[in-house]
């Protein structure tokens, strides 16, 4: 007999958390308070999206956890092996068998679908906290839509750098309304919330929010008229192994030789392309 | 010049605390502003008067006597227990600018307020650019345009008498002096009709207090500017102000032309002041 009710959270925790994702998804970007539960995991290790994944999860979905882009790696393996001692559900690491995908710092490679959800942790939540530490006063600045510490913290970097350099959680405003963290994906990954054909959830476990962008919502990254938005840049880069130019790339350095080489970061993405080309598994 | 004001406040006041029987009756006799039952700060107590375009104001008083409680309160850090205020450039001075809500505070301190503190850590973010801190205003006021705040800033800096060279230096790296100057071009970068000016001087040199007023007084003649002007130092204040204000345990004692106040003072507690520091 298992010791722990379905999903490890009893009912009544995965109703509140049901709730604030229900109250998230009614109001896209805001921050919606829940009570953060005690979680097997540290704080700051994906609390908030493993509870979000424990409170959503039925029998019949399958899960795909990845961290840094890679399925393999121990946070990863320990959030599904979780998930699936407490549930019994199916995992895997192909994106599109998935209904349940529990990320940290990617949006996967392959375009999501209508029926599946994805989850993001994030260890910040507050767009505003680099120019405001008042939670008290962050609050009533997304009230009075006052985002203009967001926009100095973008204009600061451009000059002290002639550009935006924040490379990861770029600030994005959703539906025209809330100016919201997006998590620490990398801004390559930023587009793919525009207009997305999934819900996308995002829990953080320590600040205890959890906010939300419905499918098909407008979300566009902040950018000054003379300073446009733009992702990170790849020219003249291909991964090693695949070979393609068109994806999110890790930058490694060969031990031996001191080379440096580019290999896909979504490693399930560059499974699935080299067994539809018939090449050997790489890993 | 002294046509309609360009602000009017009327009865403002701010206490901390709910008051009692005993203080809220009118004869009540209160330890300076404070209520001895109920122990209720009156720091501003039915505070009137009015600025008229281009004029510099001057107020005037002791330590406690409630100026830079009512600067705060004009620049909305403090919300005000009672009172009305009205600015001509905001719908035509037909609304009470306390009674807003805080969007709209935020808007009116943004495009027509200025306000340049004497400590330089509640104006400034001291670890971000100089020109980051001056474009602030700009960006509130909805500029999205780099180039354009970039170049406004340069020139603001310029006024100010700051190098361009060390626009992108934090404001902790820069003297006390520089610090205020780098406010007042903040306060100045949006272009308000209202500057705010709270012991701008205090704790800097004689010669940089000097260069300060000079910038100051240059600034109110180029642009136009109104100004009110909050001091403890009777200098401060000739030098400046047009018309001057003495404060005393939050109320007004004494207001009139600053020459007037300064060498014919009718209140017996101007006349200390003035022969006490002159």
């Amino acid at each position: 007999m298992n010791k722990f009710p379905f999903a490890f959270l009893d009912e009544q925790s995965k109703k509140e958390i049901r709730r604030a994702i229900l109250k998230g998804v009614a109001i896209p970007g805001y921050q919606v308070p829940f009570a953060s539960r005690e979680m097997p995991i540290g704080r700051g290790w994906g609390t908030g999206g493993l509870q979000i994944t424990l409170a959503l999860v039925g029998k019949e979905d399958v899960l795909k956890v990845i961290d840094q882009g890679s399925d393999e790696s121990v946070n990863a393996v320990n959030i599904k092996k979780l998930v699936q001692n407490t549930t019994g559900v199916q995992t895997t690491i192909h994106t599109s068998e998935a209904t349940l995908i529990q990320s940290r710092h990617r949006i996967p490679e392959v375009p999501l679908r209508s029926d599946q959800i994805l989850v993001l942790q994030v260890p910040e939540p507050e767009p505003l906290r680099r120019v405001e530490r008042s939670e008290f006063k962050t609050k009533q600045l997304h009230a009075e839509k006052e985002y203009s510490g967001a926009w100095l913290w973008l204009f600061e970097q451009i000059m002290r750098y002639n550009q935006t350099t924040q490379g990861a959680d770029y600030p994005v405003l959703v539906h025209e309304r809330y100016v919201m963290n997006p998590s620490p994906i990398p801004r390559f990954d930023n587009p793919k919330i525009n207009d997305s054909d999934a819900l996308i959830l995002f829990g953080a476990g320590r600040e205890k929010k959890i906010y939300a962008v419905p499918p098909y919502t407008k979300v566009e990254s902040l950018a000054f008229d003379d300073y446009p938005f733009e992702i990170e840049k790849f020219e003249g880069k291909a991964c090693k192994v695949t070979g393609l130019t068109n994806v999110f790339l890790d930058e490694m350095t060969d031990e031996v030789t001191g080379e440096t080489y580019y290999v896909c970061n979504d490693t399930s993405f560059m499974q699935e392309y080299l067994e539809k080309r018939g090449t050997v598994n790489v890993r | 010049m002294f046509d309609k004001p360009i602000l009017q406040i009327k009865n403002l006041s701010k206490q901390y605390g709910k008051g009692c029987l005993h203080c809220q009756n009118d004869g009540a006799q209160l330890e300076r502003n404070f209520c001895p039952v109920c122990k209720t700060v009156y720091a501003c107590k039915d505070i009137s008067f009015d600025l008229h375009r281009g004029e510099i104001l001057g107020i005037v008083g002791e330590s406690g006597s409630g100026k830079s409680t009512l600067m705060k309160s004009l620049y909305f850090d403090e919300e005000v227990t009672s009172g009305e205020g009205y600015l001509i450039d905001y719908h035509e001075g037909k609304e009470n600018i306390f009674s807003q809500s805080g969007q709209q505070l935020r808007w009116i301190r943004n495009t027509l307020l200025g306000m340049v503190y004497q400590n330089p850590m509640l104006g400034l973010k001291m670890d971000f650019s100089s020109i980051s801190n001056i474009a602030e205003k700009q960006i509130a006021a909805g500029n999205r345009n780099v180039d354009n705040m970039v170049s406004r800033s340069y020139e603001l800096l310029d006024k100010v008498n700051i190098p361009v060279d060390r626009s992108k230096e934090p404001p902790k790296n820069f003297s006390g002096g520089m610090q205020q100057r780098v406010q007042i071009a903040k306060a100045l970068s949006s272009n308000p009709p209202i500057l705010l000016l709270d012991e701008v001087t205090t704790g800097l040199d004689l010669s940089v207090q000097a260069a300060v007023l000079d910038l100051i007084k240059t600034i109110q003649r180029e642009m136009q500017i109104s100004m009110i002007v909050v001091s403890h130092d009777l200098a401060v204040i000739r030098m400046l102000a047009d018309r001057t204000v003495v404060m005393l345990n939050g109320q007004i004692i004494e207001e009139g032309l600053t020459d007037q106040i300064l060498e014919d003072p009718n209140h017996p507690y101007t006349q200390q002041l003035v022969y006490s520091l002159l």
